[in-house]
């Protein structure tokens, strides 16, 4: 699935990083514990979150993984933004809950 | 002088083609702060000082009706009106630009227009944006910043050239960070400089990948466990070695800290998202080896090595 159908999907808007709409996304992953992530995200993952300091872009930029969605409408720190602009990692918001937005992604066919 | 011309030409080309290809809708700014028509001058003010921006779009409902300026806002406080209506004191002319619409036009409707501010619309005619006279060539420079790193990175993994190419067999990289305890603001940030770093070298991606989440969670142990220490990553032909090195407070058990689960973290940065007591076992997952060492009073040493493949350096030389 392409970075804009999930956008499309979440009804999210991207607030930093590099714009990548074809970028291609095969498996997302759901997780508010850093250490989760690291330990199970594969390269090239989509990861949504309900965190929004730094340390969910840091972890994103260093497992890898292809771009961050902030949950339930939760407004990004600012040195969250200056992370994801450095990095190039495309950030997106959607108001939609962390459960919603998986049950919506996994409907469309992506997988964990 | 010549050469310098030529080189500056290109880039203003590469602009150009850039500011073509981007659309609006990935040059504006997205956190739209409007007024209705009913505010005051004086709250306009006060919404202007507060997010540091000069104008705002007028909204009736979502349809947008005109803007307001720091100028509208001068010229009330000047005639002592600021308790006068958006509506009676703003600009009905607004001059608008579409999501989908390429940024160069925003580019051309600024010079063309000298207005300050370009309310962005979608094809239904909602409000979903702004833009401001630096934003389009800004974002365009940012895009190009980075597509050139990843051109660079590209170009030296092409390349396959190894770190024996670029320093000689039995010399070595590092790379060493000063880590401050409790400095959760900073946290991380060691660990993705070595990453960018590693990566620009055209390292695996896969080890360098594993050595910095490593390094990451050994940088997060020292600033939420520790009054501070150093964290060094040294890069080889052959490996990756990341070591973190701290004064105490050290650890009672060593054993039962290596348990999945067992944390010690205080509250605070549990709901930060850390403190799942799984750190320790992610470095072990991640190194081909590892050691740990810790005397309470004195100190932890955290010791993690990761192979580079030399399969993966192979593929590349293929190529
Ligand atoms: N450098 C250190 N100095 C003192 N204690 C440490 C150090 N590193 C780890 N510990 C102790 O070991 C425990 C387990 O560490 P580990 O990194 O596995 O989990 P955590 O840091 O508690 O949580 P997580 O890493 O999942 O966010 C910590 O809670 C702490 O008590
Ligand atoms: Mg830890």
């Amino acid at each position: 699935m392409r970075l804009q159908d999930i956008k499309v999907q979440l009804e999210a808007e991207q607030v930093a990083g590099s714009p990548r709409p074809e970028l291609e996304i095969k498996e997302a992953c759901a997780a508010d514990l850093m250490s989760d992530v690291l330990a199970s995200a594969r390269p090239g993952s989509l990861l949504l979150t309900g965190l929004t300091h730094p340390q969910a872009v840091r972890v994103a930029a260093l497992a890898s993984l292809a771009a961050v969605v902030f949950v339930q409408g939760k407004e990004p720190l600012r040195d969250t933004l200056v992370a994801a602009e450095e990095s190039g990692l495309p950030l997106f918001v959607t108001q939609l809950s962390l459960f919603e937005s998986c049950g919506r992604l996994y409907q469309a066919g992506l997988r964990g | 002088m010549r050469s310098r011309g030529a080189g500056t030409r290109t880039q203003l080309t590469k602009l150009e083609e850039l500011l073509r290809e981007l659309r609006v809708e990935e040059v504006m700014t997205r956190r739209l702060v409007s007024v209705s028509g009913d505010f005051t001058m004086a709250q306009v003010k006060e919404l202007l000082r507060k997010h540091r921006i000069s104008g705002v779009p007028v909204l009736e409902g979502e349809a947008l009706v005109g803007v307001v300026s720091i100028e509208d806002v001068t010229r009330a406080l000047e005639q002592g009106e600021m308790g006068a209506k958006v509506r009676d004191r703003m600009s009905r002319e607004v001059i608008t630009v579409f999501a989908d619409e390429p940024a160069v036009e925003a580019v051309k409707r600024f010079a063309h227009t000298k207005v300050g501010r370009l309310p962005v619309l979608d094809r239904g005619g909602k409000v979903v944006g702004i833009l401001t006279p630096g934003d389009p060539v800004g974002r365009a420079f940012r895009v190009m910043d980075l597509r050139y790193r990843e051109q660079e990175q590209q170009r030296w993994q092409q390349k396959g050239l190894g770190l024996e190419d670029l320093l000689g067999e039995g010399a070595s990289l590092v790379l060493r960070f000063r880590v401050q305890g409790e400095d959760f603001a900073g946290a991380g940030k060691a660990s993705v400089q070595a990453k960018r770093v590693l990566g620009r070298l055209g390292l695996d991606p896969g080890a360098v990948r594993r050595a910095t989440i490593a390094a990451y969670e050994a940088e997060m142990n020292l600033i939420i466990h520790t009054r501070g220490g150093e964290l060094t990553l040294e890069a080889t032909p052959h490996s990756v070695v990341v070591e973190a090195v701290d004064k105490g407070p050290g650890i009672v058990d060593v054993e039962q800290a290596l348990q999945p689960g067992f944390s010690t973290a205080p509250e605070w940065v549990c709901e930060m998202g850390f403190g799942a007591g799984m750190g320790l076992n992610n470095i072990q997952s991640c190194a081909d080896e590892f050691e740990i060492e810790s005397e309470v009073g004195r100190g932890t040493r955290v010791r993690a090595v990761v192979h580079l493949s030399q399969s993966g350096r192979k593929d590349r030389l293929n190529r």
